[in-house]
Order: structure tokens, then sequence, then C-alpha cells
């Protein structure tokens, strides 16, 4: 990483434990991200990944450890065991520092794509309409996709829908982007357009987690690639260390397996 | 024979004008009434939900004319809440509590058929719970819900009809009030064709609404 980077801690996930019923589906994650990581996490379908992401933003509740999110405790765990969230205001507050991009998109039918974009900062921000709009447009032309603003959601290609989510992600300003499999839902030739995408957010130093099976993308574009099996992580390394020379064997059998 | 019919157009028309407002104050009221009940039975307070079950399996598992004979001649001997209402108000209250208790399962599906994936987007962006229900989830439950509410609101155009057991001239009483008086049944054609009428126009009006709704797909 370049020197200039600044240390900032962005993310900082200790011992983070997760259970669905009698499955254990995170068995203690641990996890530092800095301001402008890209993180890669890669691993076996059910190892846990996506769980992970959803629960740094409050989708899931843990069941222990301690998250911190640029400095400020979202959950923290008591010597007893007993796993406290911050109160509710304080938990939509931290949790409004980090966008989400879903693998299902998740935009909104009924909204055209301005409206997708403007929805959150005029209704939760109570921005001005007027004042946002010029905003948005020029997300939308980051995007690619200006000349989509008035179409509604059903009228776009699958890779069309992921840029705007993305967009609509970046109309709150997030100073965190959390991918989870954002191209998985696919058809394999419109994933390149979103990984496009993501990669310019990259190269503008934002700091993102972006969970995904696009082996090459995590290997170009990612200041640290995380594999992850079975609710734990296996190994945490610069891509071209972890994909060249994976110490763990279960990392060489799935890189073997993927690539 | 053309006026005949201009000679009971008169009290037809003002049989038509109760059925009316028995169906918009029903309407009316029973719609936010509906939607509230499918909240509560949508709720995670067992309590709560169950009680919004128990009072939907009662309205829909009683005649409405049982309901509306209740309200108006029992009620008033009930215990603590006993009140005796007037006829008109005895059947609003009856329809309302009926129509609520068909209008909440109707919005509980609606509700139950958004994706789980709209609730998190919002969540995610920041939007309370309230605010995604009222600006995200209810828009496009109202889309999906259309064409039962259609259908509901057309059987309360003619279930207003059960009102004659409260002695009240609606718009079929009238007519049969008519046919017994003149040894004609042709009251009752043109009652037929007023409740045709008031259908059609229904109908005009929830096509309409369902092509505005057509400009997005799920």
């Amino acid at each position: 990483m370049p020197f200039t980077m600044t240390d900032q801690l962005m993310i900082t996930a200790r011992d983070i434990r997760k259970r669905f019923g009698t499955l254990e589906v995170l068995k203690g994650i641990s996890l530092e991200v800095k301001k402008g990581d890209v993180i890669a996490i890669i691993g076996p379908s059910g190892s846990g990944k996506s769980t992970f992401l959803r629960c740094l933003n409050h989708l899931e509740t843990i069941d222990g450890g301690n998250i911190e999110i640029e400095g400020e405790t979202l959950v923290s765990t008591e010597a007893s065991g007993a796993c406290r969230y911050a109160p509710d205001a304080t938990v939509q507050r931290i949790c409004r520092k980090m966008g989400m991009v879903f693998q299902q998109f998740n935009l909104f039918p009924h909204l055209t794509v301005m409206q997708n974009l403007i929805e959150a900062p005029v209704v939760v921000k109570g921005m001005n309409r007027d004042a946002i709009i010029p905003k948005a447009e020029a997300l939308l032309r980051k995007v690619g996709l200006l000349e989509k603003r008035d179409s509604y959601p059903s009228r776009l290609s699958g890779g069309q829908k992921q840029r705007v989510a993305i967009a609509r992600a970046l109309a709150m300003e997030p100073d965190i982007l959390l991918f989870d499999e954002p191209t998985s839902a696919l058809d394999p030739e419109l994933t390149g357009e979103v990984l496009r995408t993501i990669r310019q957010l990259a190269e503008e130093r934002m700091t993102m987690l972006v969970v995904t099976h696009e082996m090459a993308f995590a290997r170009e574009v990612s200041t640290q690639t995380v594999f992850m099996d079975d609710g734990e992580i296996v190994e945490a390394r610069p891509p071209a260390e972890l994909f060249a020379h994976p110490e763990q064997q279960r990392t060489r059998a799935f890189l073997e397996h993927m690539l | 024979m053309m006026e005949y019919l201009l000679l009971i157009l008169g009290p037809l028309l003002s049989g038509a004008v109760v059925t009316l407002k028995v169906f918009f104050i029903t309407l009316v009221l029973a719609l936010p009434l509906g939607l509230m009940l499918a909240m509560v039975r949508l709720s995670r307070y067992r309590a709560a939900s169950g009680i919004a079950n128990g009072y939907i399996w009662l309205m829909r598992g009683t005649p409405l004319m049982l309901q509306m004979l209740f309200i108006y001649f029992a009620l008033p001997f009930v215990p603590v809440i006993g009140i005796r209402l007037p006829d008109f108000p005895a059947a609003i209250v009856a329809f309302v509590l009926n129509y609520a208790a068909y209008f909440a399962e109707i919005f509980r599906g609606g509700i139950q058929s958004i994706d789980r994936g709209q609730y998190e987007a919002a969540k995610v962006l920041g939007l309370t719970y309230g605010q995604t229900m009222r600006r995200i989830v209810l828009p496009q439950v109202v889309k999906r819900i259309l064409p039962p509410i259609s259908n509901e609101t057309i059987t309360l155009v003619k279930d207003t009809s059960l009102i004659y057991v409260l002695a009240m001239n609606d718009l079929l009483r009238t007519a049969r009030g008519i046919v017994q008086r003149d040894f004609t049944t042709s009251p009752f054609l043109v009652a037929a064709v007023f409740y045709l009428v008031m259908t059609l126009v229904l109908t005009v009006v929830f096509q309409r609404m369902e092509k505005r709704y057509a400009v997005y797909d799920d």
C-alpha cells in the first residue's frame, strides 16, 4: 500500500460469532479495514462471507464479538458473553456511514432511476430536491447511465440495474461500500461493466468490502484478499501473495478449483 | 310506459342515494381500518397479532346480515359497551367492521408479497420502518392488490342491499316496494340498470388505476 495512505481504521471486527439456530455460520471472525482498503472476500458458498458482511451493517445481529465503525462501537460483547448493541439511534447513525450493493440489486421498482437515487437523500437527510438532482446526475454520468434517468428499473439490463444500485448507494455519500456478490446474478457478458465501475471506485480510494466469486477481479483490484471457509477466515493477505503462494491447504484447494 | 318509468325514477333515485351513501362511507372507513388491521396482524407481537386474527375470523365467519342485526337489536343490551344506534349508523358500523376484515386480508397478502430485499435496501439507505412502509412497500402493495380490492368493492355495492333488514329504503327495497304496490316487475329492471351503472363506473375507475400503475413492472 502507498505510504500516503492514512491509517485511519474504518472497520474493526473482533471475534464475530453468529448462529442460525444450531448452525454456527461465523466462528470468530476478526478483520481490520483501513481507509482506502479494498477487501475482497472469497470462499466457497455457505462459508459465511455474505453473513459477515450483513453483520457489519446490522442486517444481521451477531451473537458474540465487537464491531467498531470509524472508532464508534456498534456492538460489543461483555466478559459474561452478553452481546450489547448501541442504542437504536446510534446504530442507525453508524450504519449510515456504510452503503450496500446487493446481489439481487433491490432497486425500488415503482420509482424511476432518478427517483431511486434521490429517495434516501430527500427522505433521510432532508435534502432539497433541486440540490440533490445535479449530484445524482453526476453519479449517473459516472456509471454511464445518465440517459436512463427517467426509466423504470424493469427496463434496464442486469448490469445497468447494478450500476444504478451503486449510484444509489453513493448518493448517500457513504464512507464505506459493502458489495454482496454484486455480479453473481448477472449474465457473464454483463459482469464486466459492473466490475469496471467498482474498479473505478477503487482507483478513487473508496473503502470497500467486496464478497465475490470473480477471482481475477479480487486479484487485480483488492488491496487485501480474505479467504473464508466454514465460518472462519483461513487466510487474509495481499492478493499477489495469496493467489501465488497460498499458505493453507484449504486456500490452495479452493483456488485450484476456481482457477 | 315512459311516463311510468319517469314516475318511479324519483323514489328509485333517492333509494340509490342511500345505497351510494352506505357504499362510500364504508369504503372510506374500511380501507384504512383494514390496513391497520393487516399491520397489527403482521406485527411481531403475538398477542396483538392473535387478536387481529381472531377478529378477522369472527367477521368473515358470520353473515354480514347477522352482524347488522346484532349491532342494531342486541348491542343495546350488552353490558358496559351497550349503546343504542339508529338504523343508519348501525348499518355503517356493521359494514365497516365486516369489510375491514376482508380488506385486511387483501392488504396482508399484498404486504407479504413484497420481497425482503426491498426492506433491506431501504434499511441500508437509512429509511426508518415507517418511511419504508409508506414510501417503498405500500405504493407497491397498492399496485398488486388493485384487482382483489376492485372485486371486493364491487361486491360491496351489491351487499348494501342487505340494509333492508333494518327497514332502510335502499335502491332494492324501494324497487320491491313499488313492485308490490303496482303489480309490475319493471322497477326491478330499473334497479338492475342502476346497479350495473354503478359497477360499470367502478370497473372503469379501477381499470384506469391499473393502467396508471402499469408504467412500471415489478
